[in-house]
């Protein structure tokens, strides 16, 4: 015997009905709903006694015919009776999704929405800086309430934790530098200035631009999720109810990691880019290591160095900054925390390349081109 | 009303590592009763659930669901056995990026793919109303509502499949008195228009008294007593005598009597 639900209409006595067979639930309905929308004519009864079993769907089939066409539901078991019963009870119809705008709507909130966001991130960055400042005189007006700890902690995972992979990163920039350069400069039997090209590059531009793209996506990301599900999870208002201020606690620590810990890295990136760029100079251009150094030292001005240093803890700083800013915004749910911490990276880099044009232009004026 | 059991499990051990948290565990669950299932914190109720409906792969022990051991089935039969029952977490589970209609939706698109749209969101609505919520909560986000209509909600998507067998992790924990009631109340009306088996993990003394048929006791790392909770009452185990005989278990039960 065949479970799957089916029906035939048959005139009887000038009355139209439906005579169900099989078992009317979810699993089992096959077309058997499509059929019921198209009938040729409303029926007057709906004949069940054949059915063996039925559920909350079937339940509701039946209670549709008989709300649409008023046909009596005939030879039902107490079972089906008392489900029809509460299907019909539970009949109000409603949307299964929020109304949605039309498309010229949709763009227009969509920009609308987009330059608000924007305009009030950027003065909620505004804010959180002011609010880090006065949590930073606070703390130098009384040092005691400085957490060494939480700092050094950050140090770890900020710096050291971070050697290895940047490093990693650092040594095949150096290669790529040198080796793009010596295919280019070779054209002009130049490629003694593939030197010039690593060294100046690496150190004004390269070690620290790439090592706070790194930091932002290891460091920042990770800021913005911890403080983020804090957030979430109350332990943000339970710092303040106790006394703690997060802006102290929290932030502090962690923009201060970044804005100290940058310049050593981005230092170490354009050490180890020279490193590399020396390797490949040495393999493949036949420049051995001495005369490396020696035309590193004559044609890479000092000040070189000191244009990335300089730059390296703003860098950091922003970097920090956007992190924790983003953390202390997630409220909601979860996906919140995601988004957040997407925002948070992106706004970094993208603050951090900014910058490094303003710095370009700076330093170019003053001399140090 | 309680007739052959529909889950029966013997012998079970689970363990974390070192930490045994169930050793020679039995239990079975008869069909048509609500089950309560009772602990210490920690005990291991949670691990005892995730168990039966497979999400933790017991060290020892059988466990068999409607006559079939769960763990030697193929993913086929695992399918079909996972449609005939309905699963509230404890903390609801929603998905958040769906509405609470389509979360109802999901098991139905899920295993029946020829269900047709206006269909889908007529049973999406119904079961959203058989759970005790206002038709209007359905397109609403899971985010935009209290705990206790997110709870109801959870439980319409347990029951999207029209399953025989229902199980429930703390369902009135962090709800008023109130709204715990009303809980206790849809769950036994459920119970007796769908006909389901109810296995029911729960703290609330009030609901052990209003609801369970039997009630089962773990401690020690197995089920130390299931019983109805009369007789539970007569057994002079320390755990269950401070459990049940303690100041608040008291207030339930004269509550019951009253």
């Amino acid at each position: 015997m065949s479970f799957e639900a089916d029906f035939t209409e048959q005139d009887d006595a000038g009355e139209h009905i439906l005579r169900f067979t099989g078992r009317l639930t979810v699993a089992r309905l096959g077309n058997v709903p499509r059929r019921l929308e198209e009938l040729s004519s409303p029926p007057g009864k709906a004949d069940v006694s054949a059915v063996d079993r039925v559920d909350t769907v079937g339940a509701w089939l039946l209670h549709k015919l008989n709300r649409d066409h008023g046909a009596t539901i005939i030879g039902a078991s107490d079972d089906a009776q008392r489900l029809i019963k509460q299907v019909s009870i539970a009949d109000d119809p409603a949307k299964t999704r929020p109304d949605a705008d039309g498309p010229i709507a949709r763009m227009l909130r969509g920009i609308g929405r987009g330059t608000l966001e924007a305009g009030s991130s950027l003065l909620g960055l505004l804010a959180f800086f002011g609010g880090l400042l006065i949590a930073t005189g606070q703390v130098i007006a009384n040092p005691r309430r400085f957490r060494l700890h939480a700092l050094v902690e950050r140090f770890e995972s900020v710096g050291v934790s971070a050697l290895g992979i940047i490093g990693l990163m650092s040594f095949l920039i150096g290669i790529v530098i040198a080796q793009q350069g010596a295919v280019q400069l070779r054209q002009f039997g130049a490629e003694i200035f593939t030197i010039n090209l690593i060294g100046r590059i690496t150190l004004r531009e390269l070690g620290v631009l790439m090592t706070a793209i790194m930091v932002a996506g290891r460091s920042g990301s990770a800021f913005a999720a911890q403080i983020g599900s804090m957030k979430l999870a109350e332990e943000v208002d339970a710092m303040r109810t106790i006394g703690i201020p997060p802006m102290e606690a929290l932030v502090l620590p962690r923009v201060l990691a970044t804005t100290l810990l940058m310049p050593l890295l981005g230092f170490y990136a354009s050490f180890i880019m020279i490193v590399g760029g020396g390797l490949l100079c040495w393999v493949g251009l036949d420049i051995p290591p001495t005369t490396y150094i020696q035309r590193l030292r004559e044609v890479v001005p000092l000040t070189d160095l000191w244009v990335g240093l300089i730059k390296a803890p703003v860098f950091g700083f922003i970097i920090g900054l956007t992190g924790c800013f983003q953390g202390m915004q997630v409220q909601g749910n979860n996906e919140q925390v995601g988004l957040k911490t997407t925002a948070a990276v992106v706004q970094a880099i993208f603050l951090v390349i900014v910058l490094d044009a303003f710095f370009a232009v700076f330093f170019s004026s003053i001399g140090w081109g | 009303m309680s007739g052959d059991p529909i889950i029966t499990v013997t012998g079970l051990r689970n363990s974390f590592g070192e930490h045994v948290v169930h050793e020679d565990l039995d239990i079975d669950v008869r069909q048509g009763e609500i089950l309560g299932v009772v602990g210490g914190s920690g005990s291991g109720k949670s691990v005892l659930l995730r168990s039966i409906i497979g999400l933790q792969r017991p060290d020892k022990g059988e466990i068999r669901i409607f006559g079939e051991q769960v763990d030697h089935t193929s993913a086929e039969q695992e399918l079909d056995l996972r449609r005939r029952w309905g699963v509230l977490f404890q903390n609801g589970a929603l998905f958040s990026t769906l509405t609470v209609a389509e979360n109802v939706q999901v098991p139905l698109r899920e295993f029946y793919k020829n269900i047709d749209e206006q269909l889908l969101s007529e049973i999406a609505t119904f079961k959203i109303v058989m759970s005790g919520l206002p038709a209007d909560t359905a397109p609403k986000y899971p985010s935009e509502l209290s705990g206790g209509m997110r709870k109801r909600a959870a439980l319409a998507r347990a029951l999207a499949l029209d399953p025989t067998l229902l199980f429930l992790d703390e369902p009135t924990a962090g709800l008023d008195p109130i709204g715990a009631a009303a809980f206790d109340e849809l769950i036994l009306e459920l119970r007796s228009t769908l006909d389901l088996t109810v296995f029911l993990i729960t703290h609330d003394l009030d609901t052990l008294h209003a609801i369970c048929d039997r009630v089962a006791v773990i401690a020690d790392k197995k089920v130390i007593a299931i019983a109805p909770i009369a007789e539970l009452l007569e057994l002079d185990h320390p755990w269950i005598q401070e459990y049940f005989n303690g100041p608040r278990g008291r207030a339930a039960a004269i509550e019951k009597a009253a």
